[in-house]
C-alpha cells in the first residue's frame, strides 16, 4: 500500500493540527489563560502521526504526560481537547481530567497518563483483549527516553514477547526526561538495543522524517496483526519546548531550540519532500494550513466561552453509579 | 529571627546535616538537574528547587541525579540505609510513590522488626503532597493515612518554614525510614526560621493556638485553613485551640486528648480522602480513650470520596474550606450530649 494523495493531506492536517495546537496552548498558557500543568508535544508530530496513520480506531495507544499530540493523531475531537485544556463541563473528560490525562476510547486512545510508564503494562491489556477476542486489533504503547528506564516498561516489553502479544512499543527519544538527557539516563546509549534482550525486532527511526516512521510503523502494525508479536521503535525527535510549560531550560545549551526549529522542523521537511516530489502542491498545503489556523482558533473561542461544571459534578464518575 | 520560605527551610536542613555527616547524600530524578544536557548542572535542584546548590557544594558522589526508575532509586536508597549512607530520596509528587511502593512498605518498613532489632533503615523519601495546583487525580493525591498504616515507617508532614527544616534535620538523623511529605502550596510560605541547624522530635504535636470552646486538629495546609476558621469563629465569639499534629506515626494523642478533654469538642480536618484517614483514626482514638469527656459529635471535615478533579471549578469546591470548618464546629456545639 502506497500513501495516496488524501493520505498526504490527512498527515499533513494532523501534523499541521498538532502543531498549531501547541504553540497557540503554549501562548494561551504564557498569558495565563490556561489552569495546571502542561507538557508540549510540537516538534514530535511526525512520530504520533506517522505511526497513528497505520491504525485504525480499534487500534489502542497509550500516552504519556505529552500526550496532546498522540490524542490528535488519533482523531480526538479538537473541541473537546481545548475545552478540556481550559476545565471546562464539556471537555472530552468533563473538565475532570485535564491535559494530563485526555483519553478518547471511542477513538482508540486510553489516556494520556501522569504517571511515566504507565502505558506500557496497561497497552499489553489491550493488545492482550485483542488477541484473547481474536479482533486482529494491535495496540501501540507511546513512551519517552525518560520511560523507557521504568521498571513498569521492562516488563511490559517481556511480558508482550513470551505472551506474543500484538503491541509496538515506540520510545519517542527527544533526547531529554524532564532535565536529564538520555545519552547518560540510557546505559545502553541507543534504546533500540534493547529490542535484542527482549527477543523482539528493533528498528531505529528518524522522527523528522514523517516517510520514515510511517514505513517502520506500517511493518511492525503488519508483523502484530499477523500475530508475529511485539517490535521496538526508537523515533528520534527533538522537542521545540521545556519539559513543561514555564521551565525556564536552563539545562539546554545556547541556541539548541532555535536551531532544532531550523533544521529539525517534521513539517518544513514533509512538505519540502512532497512538493519536490510534485505529490502536493505549496497551494494544497497553504489552505490546510489557513483550514487548521481557523479551527484551532475557534477551538480557543469557544473554550474560553464555555461554562465550568457545577458543584453536581463533583461527585459523578467516581463508581459506575454514584 | 530571619524570615524564610519552606522551600529555603528545607534547602537549608539539607546543607546543614550534609556539612555535619558525610554520610548524608541525596539522590532523585533531577535532583541537581541537567545531567549529560548541554546547559547548566545544578539546573533544578530536584523539580522544586530544594536540592539547589547542593550539587555545587557536595559534587555527584553525594548529590546523585537518577535515571527516571523510582523502585530502584528507592530500593537503593533503602539498601543503601542499610548498609551505612543516610540518604534522602526525592520522588517529586507523593503520587509516584506508587511505583515504588514494595520497596517502601515491604522492605523499608519491616528490615528492623524481621532482624529483630539488628537492621536500622536511615532513610528519608521526600515527596509532595497536595491539590489546591490544577495538577489533576495523579498529581495532587494526599497519601500520609497509607503510611501512617504502615508500622515502621515514620510519617512527617509539616505545616510551617520552622517545623519544615527542624524536622526535616531530625529526619535525617533519624535512624528509621521517614516519608516526609511536603505539601506544594507552602513552598512559599514564610516564617521565622533560625541560620542554624535545629532538631524537632517527632511526636509532638504544636498548639499554635489556644481557646476553650473546641479543640481542632489539622495537618499541612489545613493548618492555615484551621486557624483561619479559628478566626471566624472567634468574631462569632467561639474560642478554639489548633493543634498540628506535625507526625502521624508517631502521633501525638495525648495533646489531643488534654485539650479535648478541656474543651469537649473536636475537629479534625483533613485533606486526604476521607475513609480510613487521619481524621477517622484520631477521631476513633479519642473516642476510645476520652469518651467521657465528649460534649458534642467528633466532626471530620475532608474532600469528598473522590479523585481530585482537574478543573479549577471543582477543585475549589473539593478542597476544605474555612467557612466548612467553622460550620462543622458550631454543629458539634449545637448537638451537645444531654442538650434537649
Ligand atoms: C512515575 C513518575 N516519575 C516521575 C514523574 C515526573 N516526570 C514527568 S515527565 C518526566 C520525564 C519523562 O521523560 P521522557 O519519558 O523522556 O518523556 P518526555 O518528557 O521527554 O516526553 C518525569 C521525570 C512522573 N510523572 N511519573
Amino acid at each position: 500500500m502506497q500513501l495516496s494523495r488524501e493520505d498526504l493531506l490527512l498527515a499533513y492536517r494532523r501534523m499541521r493540527r498538532i502543531r498549531d495546537f501547541e504553540d497557540r496552548v503554549h501562548i494561551e498558557f504564557a498569558a495565563g489563560e490556561m489552569p495546571g500543568f502542561v507538557h508540549l508535544y510540537a516538534g514530535e508530530e511526525a512520530s504520533a502521526v506517522g505511526v497513528c496513520m497505520n491504525l485504525t480506531d480499534e487500534d489502542m495507544i497509550s500516552s504519556t504526560h505529552r500526550g496532546h499530540g498522540h490524542c490528535l493523531a488519533k482523531d480526538t475531537d479538537v473541541n473537546g481537547m481545548m475545552l478540556e485544556l481550559y476545565g471546562r463541563k464539556d471537555g472530552i473528560c468533563g473538565g475532570k481530567g485535564g491535559s494530563m490525562h485526555i483519553a478518547d476510547l471511542s477513538k482508540g486512545m486510553m489516556g494520556a497518563n501522569g504517571i511515566v510508564g504507565g502505558g506500557p503494562p496497561l497497552i499489553c491489556g489491550a493488545a492482550l483483549t485483542a488477541k484473547t477476542l481474536g479482533t486482529g486489533n494491535v495496540a501501540v504503547a507511546f513512551t519517552g527516553d525518560g520511560g523507557s528506564n521504568q521498571g513498569t516498561t521492562f516488563e511490559a516489553m517481556n511480558f508482550a514477547a513470551v505472551l506474543k502479544l500484538p503491541v509496538i512499543f515506540v520510545f519517542e527519544n527527544n533526547g531529554y526526561a524532564e532535565t536529564t538527557a538520555s545519552h547518560w539516563s540510557v546505559a545502553c546509549k541507543d534504546i533500540v538495543n534493547r529490542a535484542q534482550a527482549f527477543g523482539m525486532p528493533g528498528i531505529s527511526v528518524e522522527g523528522t522524517d514523517f516517510f520514515a516512521v510511517w514505513d517502520a510503523a506500517r511493518e511492525a502494525v503488519a508483523r502484530a496483526r499477523a500475530g508475529g508479536g511485539p517490535t521496538l521503535m526508537e523515533v528520534k525527535v527533538p522537542r521545540f519546548y521545556g519539559h513543561f510549560e514555564g521551565d525556564a531550560e536552563t539545562y539546554r545549551a545556547e541556541g539548541e531550540v532555535a536551531a532544532l526549529k531550523r533544521d529539525h522542523d517534521c513539517l518544513k521537511i514533509f512538505r519540502r519532500r512532497v512538493v519536490e516530489a510534485g505529490l502536493l502542491s505549496d497551494a494544497d498545503l497553504d489552505l490546510v494550513d489557513a483550514e487548521v489556523g481557523d479551527e484551532i482558533e475557534a477551538s480557543v473561542m469557544l473554550a474560553k466561552s464555555s461554562p465550568m461544571p457545577g458543584p453536581e459534578d463533583l461527585l459523578t464518575d467516581v463508581y459506575v453509579r454514584y | 529571627m530571619p524570615k524564610k520560605t519552606f522551600k529555603q527551610a528545607l534547602n537549608e536542613a539539607h546543607f546543614h546535616e550534609m556539612r555535619r555527616d558525610p554520610r548524608v547524600i541525596v539522590m532523585g530524578e533531577d535532583i541537581s538537574g541537567g545531567i549529560g544536557a548541554s546547559g547548566e548542572m545544578d539546573a533544578w535542584g530536584g523539580s522544586e528547587g530544594v536540592t539547589k546548590g547542593l550539587y555545587t557544594e557536595f559534587g555527584e558522589a553525594r548529590v546523585v541525579d537518577t535515571p527516571l526508575s523510582e523502585s530502584a532509586i528507592i530500593g537503593a536508597a533503602v539498601g543503601a540505609a542499610t548498609t551505612g549512607l543516610r540518604p534522602v530520596a526525592d520522588l517529586m509528587f507523593a503520587d509516584f510513590l506508587g511505583v515504588c511502593f514494595d520497596q517502601i512498605f515491604n522492605q523499608a518498613a519491616k528490615f528492623r522488626y524481621m532482624f529483630g532489632g539488628k537492621a536500622v533503615t536511615p532513610v528519608v523519601i521526600r515527596a509532595m503532597i497536595g491539590a489546591g495546583f490544577r495538577t489533576a487525580a495523579q498529581h495532587s493525591q494526599c497519601l500520609y493515612p497509607i503510611f501512617t498504616h504502615i508500622p515502621g515507617l515514620k510519617v512527617v508532614i509539616p505545616s510551617n518554614p520552622y517545623d519544615a527544616k527542624g524536622l526535616l534535620i531530625q529526619a535525617i538523623r533519624d535512624d528509621d525510614p521517614v516519608i516526609f511529605l511536603e505539601h506544594k502550596l507552602l513552598y512559599g510560605v514564610t516564617g521565622e526560621v533560625p541560620d542554624g541547624p535545629y532538631a524537632i522530635p517527632f511526636g509532638e504535636a504544636k498548639v499554635l493556638r489556644d481557646g476553650g470552646d473546641v479543640t481542632i486538629v489539622a495537618l499541612a495546609l489545613m493548618v492555615q485553613v484551621a486557624m483561619d476558621a479559628a478566626e471566624l469563629l472567634s468574631k462569632r465569639g467561639i474560642e478554639a485551640t489548633v493543634i498540628d499534629p506535625r507526625t502521624t506515626s508517631p502521633l501525638d494523642l495525648d495533646t489531643i486528648v488534654e485539650s479535648v478533654e478541656e474543651t469537649g469538642h473536636l475537629v479534625i480536618v483533613d485533606e486526604s480522602s476521607p475513609r480510613c484517614n487521619i481524621a477517622t483514626d484520631i477521631a476513633a482514638q479519642v473516642a476510645d480513650v476520652a469518651f467521657h469527656a465528649l460534649k458534642g459529635p467528633i466532626k471530620m471535615v475532608t474532600p469528598p470520596h473522590t479523585p481530585v478533579p482537574f478543573s479549577p471549578a471543582l477543585e475549589d469546591l473539593y478542597l476544605p474550606s474555612a467557612e466548612k470548618v467553622a460550620q462543622a464546629v458550631e454543629i458539634s456545639l449545637r448537638s451537645r450530649r444531654g442538650a434537649a
